[in-house]
């Protein structure tokens, strides 16, 4: 009896609280119904949001949303281009020789590429404190002292906030700060190869920080502009100009990366102040930009929200695409002024199941697809073309996919002496080969997309995804040492050919054929989560088909990226996200020099082929065109026969949307895609109270359940009582 | 074939012989018979020990290792062995180990559980749900021939369960009638009516009904998937027969691993007292200071390491998940002794002042000598309920240690593996519940034995010490 | 009394001393500095010049336990374990190696945490103790009997499927409840509603099993007969008498729970999305991040030997025949 007691409060509450609203399970506070709102999710906690220091996908979510660096990816064409954000036109390289003198570009005397970018005049900061100026046009918080400070938690604290407009000196600050001696940018290695005295420049800010912290002024402010650097400079207000050594044509995407990405010295000055750092007050915190959107809410443990920014120009909807565009009703809205949405709501979501359940009651507007829960969302048609499955239809939502610019690969590493390719003498060399390419051909990728990824991929002929220049598609670009072009579509050889090879290698059987004893091969992972067993299991069959051991060392990602690195594991699976959709980006991954063993570079296989890299050297500066096609077949034909990696697939992404959702289409190279979107905020609440209707007749069988329990225990009572009373 | 050992078959095997010993021992001594002729008058405690002997003899029969020798190949003789290392339970369920389908498919189901898009013989495509390899392939017809197989296979199942049953009963009833003397159906009588003081009706009955469950089962597997299949079409009912071992080794090695460090430490304490008993009291009270979890997270991630940087100290992979196992049992012993410490330190306070030890004293016999001879078989009591009570609540740990990622390694199948991945499963739509079931199901009863059983030995021992297995299992479940 | 409590404090020293180095043995020998700068710096384009710069800031760039190159007693403070953990013991936990402020953070996760824990725990403590009262009125009737039989069933089922049982049913099917996250203020109700009546359900097993031994070896006392001589009814003895001297031992037994609700529950923390203090230190072992881990660690042990003290105090508060020396 008194454990009904206590639940009848309980019961009662859940019927309050489903009063308040037409459903119980609403995530979002009440008042924001209906509201112009986007709802999102994050799974990971941002670690930087400070332009020089990320360079996660996650980070940039948000940041360029917040950030406009000069140039963009157009958003609807395909192959990705680059266009103008704020600058006036994507800048082309002016080359010149070491003398100053202009040259033309195929010039073997280039010796410096110069990059003069023109900003757009009158575009504004968001509102921000560090632009709040007083009566007499002074900068408000640039001489606070700590106490100054008490009582102020957040930047909502600050009662005045003011703007400014965004000048060319702005982005010479941000690459200066590439080189700041108290931050960490992931590209100041890259970049000092390439920008003129950014290394110099860097030398002299670590001299002046360390005179700064002699000096008793340990963290103090460092004006970087009163530090000159030679290869960037601002011409005029609106004019900068940047100096690159050689030639470097993938620079232009650089400018389309949050790196390059404005930040006014007062912002800067003003997170310098002291006492700001203790208070989380920094710049890796509090993005300021000049984007559609600001960051109003950062709470990375719960939820993270961007406003429109008040002061954005308004940027116009294109109208040029792809012809599939105009009947997506992509162009609805050209020409219009962006954002359309007022509000973007990121929630945290650990783990992918809430997620996607949330998803499936309305209260995310867009999903991935959990493996898992393929079946259920998508339909392949007939002609073997993906869409939705007819409960989803009906429900509204629509499918979008693209082929990622990544690549899921499955390395040797080069300086194991069984599998890798630099033995002394050139019969174990050619052993070794056979052998990789018996693998090759035994890992059947068709069958690992289609377990493990539900289809979403497409099996790799190579290096380069599709979408990238370089890529081939059709008969021309399989691998043809692990391909046969049947039927108009690429068929794995048969397992007979790999054991062939295997034999050849001198393994017949998957025996040594001087000793008789197995071939034992070593797998490097991460993969060591519980859910990860059944991949592990894949491994083990596919090398068991050849017949060949396998052993498999799961560890963790530290420990693996050291094997990695210091070139000790056999083999490994691993993937490449494309920095920009240039095929120098990927055939980088092979380039002799800088194998990741030797000098720490993104070559993790170790691959070393000097032909290659002759080619790579020439390849890397060329412009796209059909002189560049033929190299880069040349140095496809060199990867296929020597067989570094066996070329995994590239994956797909799918993502489904809801049908109140407008103005969508993935582009794996632009981030800032939020202020193209748009929502259709009543329709989506109609959705939502249709989904969500509470079931309640299970809280009525529990309520008869405890009463049931309890009545035999009164009974009892009542007996016990009375027999007592009656003795 | 060449035989291996591992750690943990090492341990179980010596935990076997201890266990077989202490029998041997007790069988000596009428004090001690006499408190386990008090379990064996538990109905509730027999019927739990004859379902942990089904999962003991599982778990053995999964103890047994070997490599099998590499079959000759096309003449050349193989001088050597295969890396899988497997059991023999491996061995007799070799018909469902090798029967893996592509993916999901439900329980006793002739089609898989998901859609494929398949070849037809016109050239065009189509998405069907296709037959399975293995489960129900010998029906010719699926859909008409399925129920009358399934039925046939439950009935021929139950027949022979019926008849093993009876065999093993008569077998019973003869065994018993020669041992008292008395006639058969007076033996039947009394074992039927309860008359007997050993609890024969409710281990009979039990034994019954696990055969009853069994025999269909293993002739339903001859054709099906009992118990559907996984993500990578292996049989649930495999997966779940291998946790069995799993949990039971935590269960069992974990207090063996601790026994002696809390036994030694604890009459230690409390006899010798003064800077030993400081030092001690300072060990479990900073081992118990730290978070359960993220101590044995720490300790595990640092076996981890080890076994990454050196993996040329184990020749097969099912080693090198052996030695996290066996680490996982130790760490685990690491922060559960301490309460057994404690308790066995405040009894040997109390025993300290007794007379006899103070004669002893007064003999001049030495403190080893007394802690050993004198103290310790006083409380064995208390390490024997203590141990029984540990079993349940480590295997309940078990499952949320692997959930967090901090348990048995992800090659080794456990109970707390199945529930995390299962977990992922009932986000799918139709949903799979099976590998949840299945999981939930064969957990389910072995702890509840194990609860059953452990009380029952408690009652007979000491039916004061009740209470105090919240302090042991309370790690298993906040953790 | 208060001296016993100072000189119990002091105790502690030494204790919180050995966990700060068994946990910074424990996590050193996992994570060289150089992974843990890796790990924070991310994957792509890492130099050696960035991973030294990431240590030398944070101060890991020192020897682990002992200096060789400094001089007197700066062979042992002139290292990472002296600076990381001296600060500890005044309560300055630093910054996270991802540069937040660790105490800013648990203070804002301690929310969060309490709001799950505090309602567990008295909302436990009730439905168990009311349930044992219940079993030991009926006591060795089918009443009694069954309900010991459900609560040992219920203590054989993991934890894990409650939680995931729970949330699949009435979130995902039934739709009474949000699936997971967390607000702030009243809106919390909603999310805390299944997160803390599964917990208190997964408890009641164990829990009410050891009540009613408690109750039944009170009832067994001679005391309860003399009232029941006296004619009191069952209830009014099971009430007045029973119940108040239960809660001795109950209460002394749960008291070393209290300071650890602060620490938040893993498991259902992480389950349901809510950021509280559980959700961090799973974030923090996932992201190797040391300086969360040691602090987590620590004041989980503070609480711990908090916990311990209350115990002792709450025996003289409920039997003054106990002296604390």
């Amino acid at each position: 009896m008194r454990a009904l007691s206590c639940h009848v409060p309980l019961l009662s509450l859940a019927i309050l609280l489903g009063g308040c609203g037409e459903v119980w399970n609403n995530p979002y506070p009440s008042q924001d119904g209906g509201g112009n709102i986007l709802y999102s999710a994050f799974t990971e906690r941002p670690k930087h949001l400070d332009p020089v220091q990320s360079y996660s996908e996650d980070e940039a979510e948000f940041n360029s949303q917040i950030y406009e660096p000069p140039l963009q990816y157009h958003y609807l064409k395909r192959p990705y281009e680059l266009v103008p954000l704020t600058a006036e036109a994507v800048p082309r390289p002016r080359y010149v020789d070491a003398a100053g003198r202009a040259v033309a570009a195929e010039s073997p005397k280039v010796a410096f590429s110069v990059y003069e970018i023109r900003i757009r005049p009158g575009i504004l900061y968001q509102p921000h404190p560090a632009f709040a100026r007083d009566g007499d046009g002074k900068l408000r918080y640039h001489d606070l002292a700590r106490q100054d400070l008490q009582g102020v938690h957040s930047l909502r604290d600050f009662p005045h906030s003011g703007t400014r407009e965004l000048t060319a000196e702005d982005y010479v600050y941000q690459i200066k700060r590439l080189a700041h001696p108290r931050l960490h940018s992931p590209v100041f290695g890259l970049m000092s190869e390439y920008i003129v005295g950014l290394k110099e420049f860097a030398e002299r800010l670590k001299q002046a920080d360390a005179a700064l912290a002699a000096g008793g002024r340990r963290n103090a402010w460092l004006d970087l502009s009163q530090f000159p650097l030679e290869g960037v400079q601002a011409v005029d207000r609106y004019t900068y100009r940047i100096r690159i050594r050689g030639r470097y044509p993938q620079f232009a995407y650089w400018l389309a990366m949050n790196f390059f990405a404005p930040v006014p010295v007062e912002v800067d000055r003003f997170f310098a102040q002291p006492g700001m750092a203790e208070k989380n007050l920094t710049l890796d915190w509090y993005p300021v930009g000049t984007g559609p959107y600001m960051l109003t809410e950062n709470n990375p443990n719960a939820r993270m929200v961007l406003e429109r920014n008040p002061n954005f120009r308004g940027e116009p909807y294109p109208s040029e695409g792809e012809p599939a565009d105009a009947g997506a009703g992509l162009f609805d809205d050209a020409g219009k002024r962006m954002p359309f949405i007022d509000k973007v709501v990121f929630s945290r979501e650990r783990e992918g199941i809430p997620y996607w359940n949330k998803f499936l009651q309305g209260y995310y507007d867009s999903s991935g697809i959990s493996s898992d829960s393929f079946d259920q969302a998508v339909r392949l048609s007939v002609e073997g073309e993906a869409g939705v499955s007819p409960e989803m239809a009906e429900k509204g939502i629509r499918l979008e996919t693209s082929v990622g610019t990544a690549t899921r690969y499955f390395a040797f590493n080069w300086l194991d002496p069984l599998v890798g390719g630099s033995q002394p003498d050139a019969a174990s060399r050619e052993r070794a080969k056979k052998l990789r390419q018996a693998i090759s051909i035994a890992l059947d990728w068709e069958e690992f997309i289609s377990i493990f990824a539900n289809g979403r991929g497409i099996s790799a002929q190579g290096p380069i995804p599709p979408g990238i220049f370089g890529f081939r598609a059709g008969e021309a670009g399989i691998n043809p040492v692990v391909y046969d072009w049947s039927n108009g579509a690429p068929r794995r050889k048969s397992l007979n050919v790999a054991r062939r090879l295997l034999a050849e290698a001198g393994y017949p059987d998957g025996r040594d054929a001087k000793s008789g004893q197995p071939l034992v091969l070593y797998l490097d992972t991460t993969d060591r989560g519980p859910g990860d067993k059944p991949r592990l299991d894949w491994y083990r069959k596919q090398f068991a088909r050849l017949p060949i051991q396998l052993e498999i060392r799961g560890t963790d990602y530290n420990r693996f990226q050291e094997k990695v690195r210091k070139g000790a594991a056999q083999m490994f699976a691993w993937g490449w996200n494309a920095d920009y959709p240039d095929p120098e980006n990927f055939l980088f991954l092979f380039h002799g020099p800088q194998s990741r063993a030797r000098t720490q570079g993104e070559n993790a296989a170790n691959y070393a082929n000097p032909e290659y890299d002759r080619l790579f050297q020439q390849v890397k500066h060329m412009e796209n065109g059909p002189a560049r096609q033929a190299l880069i077949d040349r140095m496809m034909a060199i990867l296929h026969e020597d067989a570094p990696w066996s070329f995994g697939f590239h994956p797909k992404d799918y993502g489904l949307i809801h049908g109140w959702v407008s103005n969508l289409k993935p582009n794996n190279m632009a981030r800032n895609g939020l202020k193209y979107r748009r929502i259709d905020a009543a329709q989506r609440e109609r959705r939502r109270a249709e989904w969500n209707r509470p079931v309640l007749w299970p809280l009525g069988i529990v309520a008869v359940l405890l009463a049931a329990s309890a009545a035999p225990a009164l009974w009892g009572w009542r007996r016990r009582e009375q027999a007592r009373g009656r003795a | 074939m060449m035989p291996i050992v591992l750690w943990t078959d090492a341990l179980v095997f010596l935990l076997l012989a201890a266990t077989a010993g202490a029998g041997l021992y007790i069988r000596r001594h009428e004090y001690l018979l006499a408190s386990w002729r008090r379990v064996g008058e538990s109905r509730a405690g027999m019927a739990a020990l004859v379902v942990l002997l089904a999962f003991v003899a599982v778990g053995l029969l999964d103890s047994l290792h070997y490599r099998p020798r590499l079959a000759d190949a096309n003449g050349r003789p193989a001088n050597g062995y295969g890396t899988e290392v497997r059991s023999v339970l491996d061995a007799l369920l070799q018909p469902l180990r090798a029967a893996t389908e592509k993916t999901y498919s439900a329980p006793l189901a002739t089609h898989l559980y998901a859609r494929e898009t398949v070849e037809l013989p016109d050239g065009t495509q189509a998405r069907v749900f296709p037959r399975l390899k293995h489960g129900g392939a010998h029906l010719g017809d699926a859909e008409a021939e399925w129920g009358g197989d399934v039925a046939w296979r439950i009935l021929r199942g139950l027949f022979f369960a019926v008849l093993a049953g009876l065999t093993f009963l008569l077998g019973a009833v003869h065994l018993a009638a020669r041992h008292w003397a008395v006639g058969r159906s007076q033996a039947w009588r009394r074992m039927r009516r309860g008359e007997t003081r050993f609890a024969w009706n409710a281990a009979l009955l039990t034994a019954g009904l696990l055969l009853l469950l069994a025999g269909p089962a293993i002739s339903l597997a001859g054709g099906y998937h009992v118990f559907g299949t996984d993500k990578v079409g292996q049989d649930v009912l495999y997966l779940t027969l291998k946790s069995i071992r799993t949990g039971l080794v935590i269960g069992t090695v974990t207090t063996l691993a601790m026994l002696p460090f809390a036994v030694a430490l604890g009459i230690a304490a409390g006899y010798l007292g003064g800077w030993v008993d400081d030092v001690i009291q300072y060990l479990y009270t900073t081992l118990n200071s730290i978070p359960g979890v993220l101590l044995i997270a720490a300790a595990v991630l640092m076996v981890q390491v080890a076994i990454d940087t050196h993996p040329d100290w184990f020749a097969t992979a099912a080693q090198r998940a052996d030695a996290r196992l066996l680490a996982l049992c130790l760490i685990l012993g690491v922060t559960s002794w301490t309460g057994l410490c404690r308790l066995l330190r405040a009894e040997t306070l109390k025993l300290r002042e007794l007379e006899y030890v103070q004669a002893a004293q007064a003999f001049g016999a030495s403190a080893a000598r007394i802690m050993g001879r004198h103290i310790l078989p006083n409380v064995m009591h208390i390490v024997l309920i203590a141990v029984v009570m540990d079993f349940s609540g480590l295997v309940l740990a078990e499952a949320v240690l692997s959930y967090i990622g901090i348990g048995v390694d992800p090659s080794t199948i456990s109970f707390g593996t199945m529930i995390n991945t299962a977990r992922l499963e009932l986000a799918r739509e139709p949903v799979v519940w099976w590998s949840l079931v299945a999981a939930f199901t064969f957990m389910f009863v072995l702890v509840l034995a194990a609860n059953l059983f452990s009380d029952a030995v408690r009652d007979a021992f000491d039916p004061r010490l009740t209470g105090r297995r919240i302090a042991h299992s309370a790690q298993g479940q906040t953790a | 009394m208060l001296a016993y409590v100072i000189r119990r404090l002091f105790y502690a020293i030494p204790i919180l001393i050995g966990v700060n180095l068994l946990t910074f043995t424990l996590f050193f020998v996992v994570n060289t500095p150089d992974d843990m700068a890796r790990m924070q710096l991310g994957v792509k384009r890492v130099t050696p010049e960035a991973i030294e710069k990431w240590k030398a800031e944070r101060g890991y760039d020192k020897p682990l336990l002992y200096n060789e190159n400094a001089a007197g007693a700066a062979r042992l403070t002139d290292t990472i374990f002296f600076e990381k953990s001296a600060k500890l013991f005044v309560f300055d936990f630093g910054r996270a190696d991802d540069g937040r402020d660790i105490g800013h953070e648990i203070k804002t996760r301690m929310g969060p945490s309490l709001a799950i824990a505090v309602p567990t725990f008295l909302l436990g403590l009730f439905v168990t103790v009311s349930f044992a009262l219940l079993l030991a009125f009926f006591r060795a009737t089918n009443l009694d009997f069954w309900g010991v039989v459900l609560c040992v069933a219920m203590m054989s089922i993991s934890s894990l499927f409650y939680i995931i049982g729970g949330q699949y049913l009435v979130s995902k099917v039934w739709h009474l409840v949000p699936i997971s996250g967390y607000a702030g203020g009243l809106d919390a109700a909603r999310f805390l509603l299944l997160p803390v009546l599964i917990s208190v359900v997964a408890g009641i097993g164990s829990s009410t099993r050891w009540y009613r031994t408690i109750f039944l070896e009170e009832i067994g006392k001679d005391y309860v007969r003399t009232a029941r001589a006296k004619g009191l009814s069952e209830a009014a003895v099971l009430f007045r008498h029973v119940l108040r001297n239960a809660m001795i031992p109950i209460l002394t037994g749960v008291v070393v729970v209290i300071p650890l609700l602060f620490m938040g529950s893993l498991l259902v923390e992480s389950f349901f999305g809510i950021p509280g203090l559980g959700s961090y230190t799973i974030d923090a072992i996932n992201a190797q991040d040391f300086a969360v881990v040691r602090a987590m660690v620590f004041i989980g042990s503070v609480l711990y030997i908090v916990g311990l003290l209350l115990t002792d105090l709450s025996y003289t508060l409920v039997d003054p025949r106990v002296r604390l020396q």
